[in-house]
């Protein structure tokens, strides 16, 4: 999965560290294990059953980690605004795709890319409720570039939306439709042993460090932090893969 | 009522186990709820299947003293079926989420069974006669042609082998938008309460197509959801009382005397955080997975990820008890949050004293605490120790450095394999353990 292809690149060894890694230690800072809590946490969110609702509790509780881990980001000074530009088309491309899972009908009229409670619940009367993580709208949401996909959502009124969110719902069900909904969990549930050095930071440690190196951060970026995706080709793949999965686009 | 623990205490026993042999689980076969009823008599277990399988305790044998009755199957039928939900284009799953026992009344057994979306109360009768000699009909059923009678009978009742019936009587649909996390039953055998994530519902059991709504925590504006329901009791003794807890680690009391909607609590029971444990996790691991009244009504336990807590309804600041379950979890939570394990929900449950408390954990393990001794115990539900009447050895976890002999190190626990359904007979040292698929039953050793 997405975070466990970045804890083999990192955690195990130091044969494995890549280039823009080097002089890294076996213990990851900080920050970087907090960032990757954090790209965990978001892909937790996004990747919902749409079979069956997801289990509210579960959002509930990882969103206000996620929330947790920002507002000691903002603290900090290093949570980054994202530059929409800089965003690129490549994460437009795997947001949306996997975003089709969780927004609901109102939303896609807005073009938001961040999943909400109110499509977790699927509460009819919660259709005009606003996304949940609002402060990681600012991060995520792109004005400027549209690619295709994302136009056929925000352009059309919310009759048409509704049914090509049944379209691709039926797609989706489609792709799913042999699958065990818990496939994609699976690929979550492995302990990785390397992993527990994590632990050990992340658990004990709420005290701010100093930030690292910018490099360290951003070649560990996730689609809502990064600068520049060209770092993140190999993410990007898993990301896709994880996603192809879900929506064989 | 002994305590659990070595030495002069109870000694577990195996005495049986229910279900698959082979390690491919079906997936409607997982167990997902267990429950004795009043008299410990029957035993019913729900699953991810929809189903309800009751086991029927022996009559005790006098001549076999050396262990109590066995449990055999004494009914199954399919409680709930998968539902397709057309407004939201989603399935609700049949699974069985929760079992609670009625107090039998009449020769009757009734039970309330629930999953995401709708409780259903079950009425299991058996028939052990049937009436005979019918002049209108063969025996087989078919009519007879009238004018081919020429006597008359009177039909009678003959013994037949005895046949269990569940038949559902009230189906309580509609009231739930979100998943039902709990059900329980008041004190006055009319009325029960039926709790999801952000609401509880009181029922009358006779009135199918009205709730009242006693609870409500849903924000106006759903981007403002920070806590749900994780689960709700009556009290066993005040029918006006009962407690819900929250993914915060809080349990609030309500009085249903106070007003019609309890939304200000009576009482909120909240341990202060203990800042040297703080960490990223640290209201994940609070998060209550299920609340229990003791039997005595005097107490109340909570189950959070990592421990067991025992309150005194009079002190709302802290519990009197608290019982670590498996503190060397403590520092793999990260990697428990990435292959989803920290959410899992455990139970926990009294004896029919109060005085052992019992809950899961992983690798088929499983948790006893005596309050009286303070001394605890950690058992295995596995298919090795399958001999009756075999006592249960004792396991025990090697947190952290030089592993001792028939130690098991916490890198080699199955997190795969856990005890999230524990039940307690009310009356006597008779346990049912769900494994994921498999119930185990153990009793203490009788001499």
């Amino acid at each position: 999965m997405f975070a466990r292809g970045i804890k083999r690149k990192c955690f195990d060894g130091e044969e494995d560290i890549e280039g823009t890694l080097a002089g890294f230690k076996s213990v990851p800072s900080y920050n970087l294990q907090r960032q990757s809590l954090l790209d965990m946490s978001l892909v937790k969110l996004q990747l919902c059953h749409m079979l069956v609702e997801p289990n509210l509790c579960r959002s509930v509780l990882i969103a206000n980690t996620v929330r947790q881990i920002q507002e000691e980001m903002t603290q900090d000074g290093t949570w980054q605004v994202i530059n929409a530009q800089n965003t690129g088309q490549a994460s437009l491309d795997r947001l949306v795709s996997s975003d089709i899972l969780c927004r609901s009908t109102k939303e896609q009229g807005e073009g938001k890319l961040v999943p909400s409670y109110s499509s977790f619940s699927k509460d009819f009367e919660d259709i005009q409720s606003q996304d949940i993580i609002s402060d990681l709208s600012t991060v995520a949401s792109v004005q400027a570039p549209r690619n295709p996909q994302s136009n056929v959502w925000e352009m059309e009124n919310p009759q048409e939306n509704r049914g090509n969110f049944q379209k691709s719902l039926d797609q989706i069900f489609e792709t799913l439709e042999n699958k065990n909904p818990n496939s994609v969990e699976d690929l979550f549930s492995d302990v990785d042993n390397s992993y527990y050095d994590l632990d050990t930071v992340l658990t004990g440690m709420m005290s701010n460090t100093k930030m690292g190196h910018c490099d360290v951060l951003e070649s560990f970026s996730s689609q809502t932090t990064t600068n520049s995706n060209s770092n993140c080709k190999s993410d990007i793949n898993e990301l896709d893969h994880i996603v192809e999965i879900l929506v064989e686009s | 009522m002994a305590g659990a623990g070595g030495g002069n205490d109870i000694q577990w026993c195996f005495s049986q186990v229910k279900g698959a042999v082979d390690d491919d689980v079906a997936e409607a076969d997982i167990i997902s709820t267990v429950e004795f009823n009043h008299s410990g008599e029957l035993l019913a277990t729900g699953d991810k299947g929809g189903r309800v399988v009751i086991f029927q305790q022996e009559q005790e044998n006098k001549t076999q003293t050396h262990s109590r009755g066995e449990y055999n199957v004494y009914s199954t039928f399919q409680s709930h079926e998968p539902e397709f939900d057309y407004l939201k284009s989603l399935e609700i799953e049949e699974k069985i989420n929760k079992i609670r026992w009625l107090p039998q009344k009449n020769a009757a057994q009734f039970l309330l069974s629930t999953n995401d979306k709708t409780i259903k109360l079950w009425k299991i009768s058996e028939r052990d006669k049937r009436p005979e000699g019918y002049n209108l009909k063969e025996e087989d059923g078919r009519y007879r042609d009238p004018t081919t009678v020429t006597t008359l009978r009177v039909p009678v009742f003959r013994p037949m082998d005895l046949m269990v019936e569940a038949s559902p009587r009230r189906i309580f649909a509609n009231a739930h938008t979100y998943h039902i996390n709990s059900i329980s039953i008041n004190s006055d055998y009319e009325t029960y309460l039926s709790a999801d994530d952000l609401r509880i519902n009181l029922w009358h059991l006779e009135i199918t197509d009205r709730s009242f709504n006693i609870v409500d925590i849903k924000p106006a504006n759903m981007e403002e959801l920070t806590e749900v329901i994780t689960a709700a009791e009556f009290h066993p003794n005040s029918c006006n009382t009962f407690v819900y807890s929250s993914s915060k680690g809080t349990i609030r009391l309500c009085d249903m005397r106070a007003s019609a909607l309890c939304d200000r609590h009576s009482k909120l029971f909240e341990e202060p955080e203990d800042p040297s444990n703080r960490s990223f996790f640290s209201e994940i691991i609070s998060s209550i997975s299920d609340v229990k009244f003791s039997h005595s009504g005097r107490y109340m336990m909570t189950r959070d990820y990592l421990s067991v807590k025992i309150w005194d309804l009079n002190m709302e600041n802290r519990p009197v008890e608290t019982y670590q379950v498996h503190e060397y979890l403590r520092s793999k939570l990260c990697s428990l949050y990435e292959n989803d394990c920290i959410f899992d929900k455990f139970e926990c449950c009294w004896n029919g004293s109060d005085s052992v408390v019992m809950t899961g954990s992983y690798n088929n393990f499983f948790r006893m605490f005596d309050r009286n001794t303070k001394r605890d115990i950690t058992l295995e539900a596995s298919r090795e120790n399958n001999k009756p009447r075999t006592v249960l050895k004792p396991r025990k976890v090697c947190a952290s450095g030089k592993r001792k002999k028939d130690e098991i190190s916490v890198d080699s626990l199955d997190f795969n394999k856990k005890i999230l359904h524990t039940a307690w007979h009310p009356k006597e040292n008779i346990i049912a353990v769900a494994t994921t698929n498999n119930l185990y039953i153990f009793q203490d050793k009788v001499n």
